[in-house]
């Protein structure tokens, strides 16, 4: 399989192009996506190529915007919607948890709603409480949607194309850090990654480490210096997908090491980790040999100053010490 | 009070006796709705739209059958105008499997996609972002489907009114938002919530134009959302239409009606729109002494055929809970829904297979 280095921001416009070119029902709209192409740049060069019909510039309404998403999804469309951080995206709760999640159960299977809504995360670039949160643990949190946090470009890109294809809405989570990394992609414009099938980064034998969205990057640094300076064989798993979850394969992993830790930008107190920390024990207690560790980001709101904000999301020394913590050093 | 709309002509016979006999249809129906909320079979909140059958016909009437209408809370007529299975509509207020959305959605949440009643939605205001979502699929796909979007004079206070209005001008979308005043925001009247009680006017600053229709005439409702929508269709011109009306019960059933008089709500019922419009009928000789009656009759056994039917239809079998919360296609990977309502933890996707 051939392959090219494209950074993520790239890899997701191939995705929204190749998809595009694929189902002429396919159309884009969001603050700044055309004749801006894109705050993130993530839409860039797409008005020129598809127009005005198909790339929408949106006023700043994204309650709104969403919630017609959600009506044309209902009738034949596939909107891909595109928020501007994932803080903005609170404006939408309304028509992602009481509509798009909620319309096909509580019409009773009547219609499907494919929609698709992409917004962007993290801290890191000192913005302040209003544009830096994770929160993919709040989708997560509502059945009826799907939730994807890709971490490198050739999942961005395969991802978004499932995430296109797929008949549920789905909540399509990138990381602001991620946006310009780089990585190989698959040239195959038939390249998908399925939904609910976990990345293991790394093979290991002593500690599972589960790392979410840019936390899988992050998680991957800290088990090579665990392996190179303490001597611990960590198997660092990449969920990509938070609904479906691919829970089977993280047990797998748990009873293997017997040891698991946890890694998330967002908020402890119902985290992503919390909700893992409890299926895992559920299933794999016997396996384990210590408590499942998490590792997150700071219990406050995202501070702007730089010293205070390096330190209120997690980073690679943190993990390695938590990791060891699970070995009793 | 707003004064009753000039006379407008009837339609032919047959159309003017089936606009009589849907609202006395959707008349008997929501009384009947009422009853068995009373004894506990309808459970949750219940809106009855009693009063409003002028509204709700007017505004369906003037529809093509691939129109799309989409309502609120307060939808059981819109979905009977729409032509809905009345054994359905009573089945799904029961919570029985036979219910239009099997029992999933309840009264606030009607919903029969063949006869494109495409909802009735619990958040007040939150169905105009998905009305204009048709708009723009039917404008997409090149289609001359129209949509008809009602909400109440409660919901025009809510930030998607205005954000709606303006990108439903801005995209040209062929929608027509039909807001049914009914005085009282649940117990707040207009001029209580209202800084502007001229609610067609609220639309005109985005680029959508008012009208009014007498919301107590059946006429003149029609003959008003039938011009919206001809605007809207062909000229690819949203437009706001206000229909003046009253609903002649409580906001929902649990309300002691504490904010208005019965000499109010005796005004208004003496423009009983159902009344009004069979005097009206048999005046001009359209139907004569006794036929309002006989298809009051029907429309009585019809709803009785609904209760019998609503009863004799099962409850969702326990192993239905997880149905339809995803599109599952055949190759199932990884955990869509988690089940820990008791010991043990399991996939809830799969209760049914």
């Amino acid at each position: 399989m051939s392959t090219t280095t494209k950074r993520t921001r790239e890899a997701l416009n191939d995705a929204l192009r190749e998809e595009m070119q694929r189902d002429e029902n396919v159309l884009l709209m969001g603050e700044d996506i055309g004749v801006f192409n894109g705050a993130f740049k993530v839409t860039n060069g797409l008005l020129k190529e598809f127009g005005e019909k198909r790339v929408r510039d949106t006023p700043i309404s994204e309650n709104t915007i969403v919630g017609m998403g959600v009506g044309a999804a209902m009738t034949g469309l596939r909107p891909v919607v595109e928020l501007m951080t994932i803080n903005f995206s609170l404006l939408a709760m309304d028509q992602i948890v009481n509509h798009a999640a909620s319309i096909r159960y509580m019409f009773g299977g009547q219609v499907k709603v494919p929609l698709v809504v992409r917004m962007p995360q993290g801290a890191g670039h000192q913005l302040g409480p209003t544009h830096s949160h994770s929160w993919e643990a709040l989708y997560l949190h509502a059945p009826g949607l799907l939730v994807a946090v890709p971490s490198t470009p050739a999942d961005a890109k395969g991802l978004l194309k499932s995430a296109i294809r797929d008949d549920n809405p789905v909540i399509f989570i990138e990381h602001e850090y991620l946006y310009g990394q780089r990585g190989e992609v698959p040239d195959d414009p038939d390249y998908t990654v399925d939904f609910g099938k976990a990345a293991i980064r790394r093979e290991g034998t002593d500690v599972t480490v589960v790392g979410i969205s840019r936390m899988a990057v992050t998680a991957a640094r800290a088990a090579e210096t665990l392996a190179s300076e303490h001597g611990i064989s960590a198997e660092v798993i990449d969920p990509r997908t938070l609904r479906p979850l691919d829970l089977d394969t993280i047990l797998a992993s748990v009873r293997k090491t017997n040891r698991c830790l946890i890694v998330e930008e967002g908020w402890p107190h119902g985290g992503v980790g919390a909700n893992l920390a409890a299926l895992i024990q559920e299933q794999a207690f016997d396996w384990l040999d210590a408590p499942i560790g998490r590792v997150t980001g700071a219990d406050v709101p995202m501070p702007y100053s730089k010293p205070l904000e390096q330190i209120a999301f997690p980073h690679e020394p943190q993990v390695v010490e938590a990791v060891r913590a699970l070995f009793g050093e | 009070m707003a004064e009753p709309a000039q006379p407008r002509p009837l339609p032919d016979p047959v159309t003017a006796r089936e606009w009589l006999q849907t609202m006395l249809l959707i008349r008997r129906f929501e009384e009947r709705a009422g009853e068995m909320y009373a004894k506990a079979k309808v459970g949750g909140f219940l809106h009855l739209a009693i009063g409003e059958e002028a509204a709700i016909v007017g505004c369906a009437r003037a529809l093509r059958d691939d129109d799309y209408l989409i309502s609120t809370y307060r939808s059981h007529g819109h979905t009977l105008a729409r032509g809905s299975d009345p054994n359905a509509v009573m089945a799904e207020l029961f919570g029985r499997e036979g219910g239009l959305c099997r029992g999933r959605g309840g009264s606030m949440h009607m919903f029969d996609l063949e006869h494109r009643f495409m909802g009735g939605y619990g958040i007040v205001g939150g169905n105009l972002p998905i009305a204009a979502g048709f708009g723009l699929a039917s404008d997409y796909l090149g289609t001359e489907d129209a949509t008809l979007c009602t909400f109440g004079d409660g919901a025009i206070n809510q930030g998607t009114f205005g954000e709606t209005m303006n990108l439903a001008a801005l995209w040209k979308l062929p929608v027509v938002f039909l807001v049914t005043n009914n005085q009282f925001g649940m117990g707040t009247a207009l001029e209580r919530h209202s800084a502007n009680t001229d609610l067609q006017e609220r639309g005109q600053s985005f680029g959508v134009p008012g009208m009014r229709c007498d919301g107590m005439d059946v006429l003149d409702t029609h003959a008003v959302c039938t011009e919206a929508l001809k605007i809207a269709r062909e000229e690819r011109q949203p437009v706001l239409v206000e229909a003046v009306t009253y609903r002649f019960r409580g906001h929902s059933m649990a309300d002691p009606e504490e904010y208005r008089t019965k000499e109010q709500v005796a005004e208004w019922r003496k423009r009983d729109p159902i009344a009004t419009f069979a005097d009206r009928l048999q005046a001009e000789g359209v139907i004569k002494e006794g036929d309002e009656e006989q298809m009051d009759a029907d429309a009585i056994s019809v709803v009785d055929a609904s209760v019998a039917f609503a009863d004799a239809s099962p409850f969702p079998s326990p192993q239905s809970l997880y149905d339809d919360i995803y599109v599952l296609g055949d190759q199932l990977q990884g955990w869509y829904s988690v089940d820990e309502r008791g010991a043990g933890v399991s996939r809830g996707e799969h209760l049914g297979k």
